[in-house]
């Protein structure tokens, strides 16, 4: 039951990951194509989640981990260097 | 893999659950017509279906196999620390980009400005600018 829940949530993050990246491409401007690559950050920290279910095995924990911390800091820099053209003044 | 019935059903159903908000908050992503009304979709949808699989991972991992870590807590505060704060930067990066309005792009038939603060101070994140520019330039 669970095996057919998680492939269930797995093709459902990868659809939502299809159209992150459909927005990434067509985004009409700069700041839609950053949201989008947050949002495909997370979804990604939520497929290594849903893997790790699947498999059983608890090695994606400190990727997921460092995903979300990452991702974060990328956001934040792409946004400071849309708003100042600079990311460390 | 023990026989857990209850347990089974209710990881299983947490998994459903957040499957399916993670492709509403990106579906919303898609589909929305302007960059303030797409930004409701990842930071609030999809923040909440990353939430329901790591409730499912902390469930299923002591239940089923035995491990206790608290390493999707780590996950979960960081995320939703940090969901906010990146809505936040993007908006206030648009607002910058776009000069005071909300959403001046013609393709979506939305023109809108933004709204009187209504407390007698300007928007907050225009403040500095204005100060910036009654100095002489640096």
């Amino acid at each position: 039951m669970i095996e057919i829940a998680v492939l269930f949530a797995i093709s459902c993050v990868g659809l939502a990951m299809a159209l992150n990246l459909w927005r990434l491409a067509r985004g009409p401007t700069t700041a839609d194509r950053i949201l989008a690559l947050d949002t495909m950050t997370i979804n990604a920290i939520a497929l290594m989640v849903l893997m790790q279910i699947q498999q059983g095995s608890a090695v994606y924990f400190e990727a997921a981990l460092l995903l979300a911390m990452v991702g974060f800091v990328g956001t934040v820099a792409y946004c400071k260097f849309l708003l100042r053209g600079d990311i460390i003044e | 893999m023990m026989d857990a019935g209850p347990v089974e059903i209710l990881i299983s159903a947490i998994l459903v659950i957040g499957g399916f908000f993670a492709l509403v908050g990106s579906w919303g992503l898609a589909r929305m017509p302007s960059l303030m009304t797409r930004l409701h979709g990842p930071t609030k949808v999809t923040t909440l279906g990353v939430g329901s699989c790591l409730i499912a991972s902390m469930i299923y991992f002591p239940a089923m196999q035995g491990k206790y870590s608290a390493h999707e807590l780590l996950i979960t505060l960081f995320l939703f620390l940090t969901a906010p704060i990146t809505a936040n930067m993007i908006a206030k990066a648009h607002l910058h980009r776009q000069g005071r309005a909300i959403d001046p792009n013609p393709m979506d038939d939305i023109a809108e400005g933004l709204p009187e603060t209504g407390v007698g101070t300007g928007w907050a994140t225009f403040e500095g600018q204005a100060a910036d520019r009654a100095d002489p330039p640096r």
